[in-house]
């Protein structure tokens, strides 16, 4: 296997939990009510350390002598390798809890997958990580049967989101050639066995808060292939503005 | 030159910066000393991945132990096993509850109960019934829960199990 692909693989890691964080960051001050203001700040400061692991663990393995900071500061948004639904804008509180509901769904499987990982940094990163995606998990899925199974407007509200969402989640299951290399190196997990993992998780929430599953469509964002939509430059236009207005800034 | 224990004793004296009632070693945050001729090495493993308290605690283990006459001093970050609530020490449990923080419950107790809609019953740190709602799963820390006891109507935070 090409360490192409593992270092490939580890920066999407990293680059979901950074761009979700950054994302979850911008309800900071404006969330519905104080409870979930803590969440969603607490969910972020755990997806911001978990992508500080990854990243500094993906400029080892590149050994450029790139650290944290010069991936995520530095790297343009061709160069990033994140989903395409974590970029999304975060739409009122229903969009926000419904797609943290289908990532960490997601995370769950993936980190419990990677425990076993060959790469043993990647195996503590995972074992560390899954502790907090269980926790997100359960904490949006409390929300997503609230909202789903609430009022007329929380219940279109919920929907709409989750059909807007939905057809993003396709991505998480494309496998490319650096899924498939690096579950056959035993240092990744391949897509399938995650997809019937997510599914069970995803489908019985959804029925108890009385949302529709969305049909299927050919669309297929490539976000993890580094084309994104055209949300990804503008949160890294804020993201990144001190670095690039000033470089080499630290305090 | 400080010996192992030395470095113990003085790390004792470590507070958490977003706990102070309780040290490092409390917390079970401590998983190692090593010394060698002049080196201390220092191995913790943080509680949660974004914990911001992280990078503080490692200078404020660097400042203790220089004061204590240590020149060589290194701290390594070691993330597997992972960090658990279930190393909170007796000691450190004795002085959450003294400082108005419900400790822990064993993760082993959490793995019984369904995934959702789970709220454990912590009892109240000051007046130790066992009859408290949930306000909040997240609380002024990632550590934290806040909760409000309904036999003396006291909010209290809780130590979420991990």
């Amino acid at each position: 296997m090409s360490s192409a692909a593992h270092l490939e693989y580890v920066l999407r890691l990293a680059d979901n939990a950074l761009i979700l964080g950054q994302r979850l960051s911008e309800w900071t001050g404006h969330a519905p009510v104080l409870e979930e203001e803590l969440a969603l700040a607490n969910m972020a400061l755990d997806l911001i350390g978990q992508s500080r692991l990854l990243l500094s663990h993906a400029g080892r393995l590149e050994g450029a002598g790139r650290d944290e900071d010069h991936l995520a500061f530095l790297r343009t948004d061709q160069q990033y390798r994140n989903l395409t639904l974590v970029e999304l804008p975060n739409g009122d509180f229903g969009r926000t809890v419904v797609r943290n509901f289908l990532f960490s769904a997601f995370q769950e499987p993936l980190w419990e997958a990677l425990r076993s990982s060959l790469d043993a940094d990647l195996a503590a990163i995972a074992e560390k990580s899954l502790k907090e995606a269980r926790y997100h998990a359960r904490h949006s899925a409390e929300w997503v049967v609230r909202l789903g199974d609430g009022t007329d407007e929380s219940h279109a509200r919920s929907q709409s989101a989750l059909d807007y969402l939905w057809p993003y989640t396709t991505e998480f299951f494309t496998e490319d050639s650096v899924d498939t290399e690096v579950a056959a190196a035993g240092l990744g997990v391949g897509c399938a066995a995650l997809r019937l993992r997510w599914e069970a998780a995803v489908h019985p929430v959804l029925m108890e808060a009385t949302l529709a599953v969305p049909a299927p469509t050919a669309f297929r964002s490539r976000g993890k292939i580094g084309t994104h939509s055209e949300h990804l430059g503008h949160i890294l236009a804020e993201m990144q503005h001190l670095q690039r207005a000033h470089p080499g800034a630290h305090w | 030159m400080l010996i192992e224990a030395q470095v113990w004793e003085v790390l004792l004296q470590v507070p958490d910066p977003e706990l102070p009632a309780v040290s490092i070693c409390d917390l079970g945050i401590v998983r190692d000393v090593r010394c060698a001729s002049e080196a201390v090495t220092v191995v913790i493993t943080p509680t949660y991945s974004g914990c911001p308290a992280t990078e503080m605690i490692e200078s404020a283990i660097r400042e203790a132990l220089e004061r204590a006459g240590a020149c060589d001093v290194t701290v390594e970050i070691r993330l597997s096993p992972t960090w658990t609530s279930d190393w909170i020490t007796t000691a450190g449990h004795a002085k959450l509850r003294a400082h108005g923080i419900a400790p822990p419950q064993s993760t082993a107790s959490m793995q019984a109960h369904p995934i959702r809609f789970f709220t454990p019953s912590p009892s109240c740190p000051r007046c130790a019934a066992r009859a408290a709602t949930r306000l909040s799963e997240f609380g002024s820390t990632a550590c934290k829960a806040l909760y409000r006891c309904e036999a003396c109507r006291e909010p209290f935070e809780y130590f979420k199990p991990i």
